[in-house]
């Protein structure tokens, strides 16, 4: 019910105004009062979804997927002022390299998967296709420990930061971590602690800045943090779209971030503490076999079956050098930079190690020595060497 | 619950390869072109003539023509060749090597690529070892023989197909010409040389364990899927980024400022161990030394993460705080870093113990933080996480990196470590010194003993800077009295 309320001004100038005055107001009143009618009962609301299919509202999705795509390519390039290799025309060139195998190692009875540095700078561990893991000072090339898997193709091996103990682990799914002893005679596997458990194969694992984490990457296509102590998951990261078969911890101040390269040709950023994916870059056109940081932490490298090795900026949040060459035709296995971040050294499927410089995009130096493909390349924590591990059972130290 | 473990893709055994084999091709199909391409020869062998032979020294002349490298490197990518299956060695059939000189090698015919989806069956290889066997009896070596009694064996259940299957194919081809039986035998015996290999031998078919899921497979793009996607582009559209300038410019910074740490671009002081096998550069830079070197002293100026990280100068940066009685940023920020890095169990102790003394009102060390940052951590002390203290230590972190970092190196403290630095001359070894070290590699110190060490002086260091209970002291005098 509504009230027309009708004001009837009498302006005594006129009565022709006085009039027109009333009428206006009126229907000016009549009209609200109609519209009111209309609003009396507060309108049903659309049930929105069930009337639109729902194919439209995907293909809605998938068309703001793709403009938000290019609006992140465009906001990269907005920022893209200058190439790497220009800002490197003011540093000076590299000399002559000479570099040799200055220790080899042999004992393994299968192919070398996986080795890392021990803090001491001297002392490395290794694992390969027969289930060995063998712990070794390489400066005196004398075997420490050894330990056999109950697995087969372990692929993944780690030092702890205390220089106490080792993780590895592979086709057995999960990563279990072998405190080291003193004693030589003691049977290292009566010890072993079972940390992390996949769904498949175990690709690759890090121990965080203490003995007490440890971070895996697995085929099932996830990266998981564990306690090492209780063997609880702490945290896991899924977003890669197939295998993951590489990690590295970021070597910030903050130390926490990680990035991860996988079957899906994408290298992922991580937030170690919400598992969240910050970063992500797709510019390999094949599996990515191995990434790993600058030493500032605000880049990285990854090498591939495309046989190329990438730069990726972090900052500035894309791809700033690619390092390949026409003669280089078999995927990298494994990189990994000088201390200063100037040499990036790759593992070849071919048999060789290639050298690059990082700043201007040239191959440095080729060399030569194994007898089947490098899986695995390390620098030392002092970067007075580097440490590689091939299929033909041997390992080498280069300096 | 049982963890069922997914059974990997099959196809997923030739993803790696197949990438590089593809531009190998365009390669080899490159070298066989009749005008272009590596010059091919007719061969005697025995009274029938092969044709189309090449040289090893012509095709690596080639490569390195073509791909512009070294002899070197050419060689080495002819050897990738032979070891694939591509080309193979007529003389030393065994040996999948491409020798510079003058050996002889053939193409092999793409049937027999190893991009064919196919996978080397055993069958196959069991028709092709009984058909060798009908030919001439004992002709097959020990490896093969070894191979033919293993597959009778596993093969029994079809033995009769198979040695039908060789009859036939022995039959067909001795109604082949005698060249192209030749031919083809050499071919045939190449493609198994390469896919099963004698027992020790290192064969570039190798492969790894099986992808288990295949990228190739769309995702099924549900909505789920698109809404993560966009969330994620949202947000890294939003996350600020540098210039390429400037994030450039900062990489080139880092190598400059290291450039002289690097041990393959300078050398290391006195000599690096792994050249020269005496490990006095080790020495001199160990954990607990009392003199650190110079090139230590000068990267400790490189940045707050430098010197922190190197425990020998994190000492030094405690001595300074410690005349300057501002030790407790950075005790707070080591105690946050244990809890961070430590196991989860002992969290909630660690996290008691750092409030009571670092962030309590009157606690004995207590920090000076902002009061928004002190209530947010001190309200998630309730309920203690691992990065329960993230805020403050970045805080504390920040503060030490601006301010107390630039006062240290300015200090008399860091002049003076600077001063009694050592420099270790270069070592100059004459070869027989260097014989004389190779043989006296020192062991050095195991690192768990060193552990061990370190334990017990981060025991006696905490037991000397234990906060001191300023109740418990002020009744001890009061009861002294």
């Amino acid at each position: 019910m509504c009230v027309c309320v009708c004001v009837c001004v009498c302006v005594c100038v006129c009565v022709c105004v006085c009039v027109c005055v009333c009428v206006c107001v009126c229907v000016h009143f009549y009209l609200n009062c109609n519209n009111m009618k209309y609003m009396r009962s507060p309108p049903t609301p659309e049930m929105a979804t069930q009337e639109v299919p729902l194919n439209e509202t995907l293909a809605h999705l998938k068309t703001e997927s793709e403009t938000l795509k290019s609006k992140l390519e465009e906001e990269r390039a907005k920022l893209h002022d200058v190439e790497l290799h220009q800002v490197a025309e003011k540093v000076e060139g590299l000399g002559q390299f000479v570099m040799k195998t200055r220790r080899t190692l042999k004992g393994h009875g299968n192919k070398v998967l996986c080795m890392d540095w021990c803090k001491d700078k001297r002392r490395i561990v290794s694992s390969s296709q027969d289930g060995k893991v063998i712990v070794w000072d390489a400066f005196t090339t004398n075997k420490e420990h050894a330990v056999t898997m109950p697995c087969t193709w372990v692929m993944a091996c780690a030092y702890a930061p205390s220089g106490c103990a080792v993780a590895c682990g592979g086709l057995d799914n999960k990563c279990s971590v072998y405190p080291l002893s003193l004693d030589k005679n003691e049977n290292l596997a009566a010890k072993k602690k079972s940390v992390a458990m996949h769904t498949n194969y175990l690709s690759a694992c890090s121990f965080t800045n203490s003995d007490m984490q440890i971070l895996t990457s697995s085929g099932d296509g996830t990266c998981a943090l564990w306690d090492v102590e209780s063997g609880q998951l702490l945290q896991s990261f899924h977003g890669h779209a197939a295998d993951v078969l590489c990690l590295d911890l970021a070597p910030s101040e903050t130390g926490n971030t990680f990035v991860s390269g996988g079957c899906d040709k994408k290298a992922n950023v991580w937030d170690m503490r919400s598992g969240q994916c910050i970063q992500s870059f797709e510019t390999h056109e094949s599996d990515i076999n191995s990434v790993r940081y600058y030493p500032s932490g605000d880049a990285f490298a990854s090498g591939s079956d495309d046989a190329t090795c990438r730069l990726y900026d972090l900052r500035a949040d894309r791809e700033v050098a690619i390092y390949s060459k026409d003669s280089i035709i078999f995927g990298v296995s494994s990189v990994d930079f000088s201390l200063s971040g100037r040499l990036l050294f790759g593992g070849y499927n071919d048999y060789t190690i290639n050298v690059w410089d990082v700043l201007k995009g040239t191959r440095v130096s080729i060399l030569f020595g194994h007898e089947n493909r490098v899986s695995t390349l390390r620098v030392s924590p002092d970067g007075t060497a580097f440490c590689t591990g091939s299929w033909d059972h041997t390992l080498r130290i280069w300096a | 619950m049982t963890i069922r473990t997914a059974r990997p893709n099959r196809a997923q055994h030739f993803q790696p390869r197949l990438y590089c084999l593809k531009k190998l091709e365009s390669i080899l199909l490159e070298m066989q072109d009749t005008k272009s391409g590596v010059k091919g020869t007719e061969q005697k062998l025995n009274i029938t003539t092969i044709p189309h032979v090449i040289a090893g020294n012509d095709t690596i002349a080639w490569i390195s023509n073509k791909m512009k490298t070294t002899t070197e490197e050419a060689q080495a990518f002819g050897t990738m060749l032979v070891a694939y299956g591509y080309i193979y060695p007529l003389q030393n059939h065994k040996k999948l090597v491409m020798c510079n000189d003058s050996s002889l090698y053939r193409f092999q015919t793409p049937y027999f690529w190893p991009t064919q989806k196919w996978v080397p069956d055993d069958s196959d290889y069991a028709i092709y070892l009984a058909k060798r066997n009908i030919r001439k009896k004992g002709v097959l070596e020990p490896y093969e023989q070894a191979h033919y009694n293993h597959l009778h064996e596993w093969l029994n259940h079809k033995w009769d197909f198979i040695v039908m299957q060789a009859a036939e194919q022995y039959k067909a081809g001795k109604e082949r010409k005698k060249p192209d039986r030749v031919v083809f035998d050499c071919q045939e015996r190449a493609y198994w040389m390469v896919n099963r290999p004698p027992r020790c031998a290192h064969s570039a078919m190798d492969c790894g364990p099986e992808r288990l899921i295949d990228p190739n497979t769309d995702e099924k793009t549900t909505f789920d899927i698109y809404r993560r996607k966009n969330m994620f582009y949202q947000q890294a559209i939003m996350r600020s980024k540098v210039k390429s300038s400037v994030s450039l410019g900062a990489l080139v910074k880092y190598i400059t400022t290291y450039k002289n740490h690097d041990p393959f671009l300078a050398s290391c002081l006195p000599s690096n161990p792994w050249q020269t096998d005496h490990d006095a550069y080790w020495t001199l830079n160990m954990r607990r030394v009392e003199v650190p070197t110079k090139m230590r002293v000068e990267r400790w100026s490189f940045s707050l993460f430098e010197l922190l990280s190197d425990l020998r100068g994190r000492d030094d940066f405690k001595i300074f705080l410690k005349k300057e009685f501002s030790g407790e940023n950075l005790a707070f920020w080591e105690a946050a870093e244990e809890l961070k890095w430590g196991t989860s169990s002992s969290m909630s102790t660690k996290a008691e113990t750092i409030f009571k003394t670092f962030l309590a009102p009157g606690a004995p060390r207590w920090i000076n933080i902002d009061g928004r940052t002190m209530g947010l951590t001190v309200k998630g002390l309730e309920h203690p996480h691992r990065y329960v203290l993230e805020a403050a230590q970045t805080h504390v972190f920040l503060l030490m990196k601006k301010d107390t970092f630039f006062r240290y190196l300015k200090s008399p403290t860091y002049k003076d470590i600077q001063k009694k630095a050592l420099n270790p001359e270069p070592h100059n070894f004459s070869p027989a010194n260097l014989e004389q070290n190779a043989l006296n590699r020192s062991p050095g110190i195991h690192p768990i003993i060193l552990w061990q060490q370190e334990e017990e002086e981060k025991a006696k260091a905490a037991a000397a800077s234990a906060p001191v209970d300023v109740k418990a002291m002020m009744s001890k005098i009061d009861r002294k009295k």
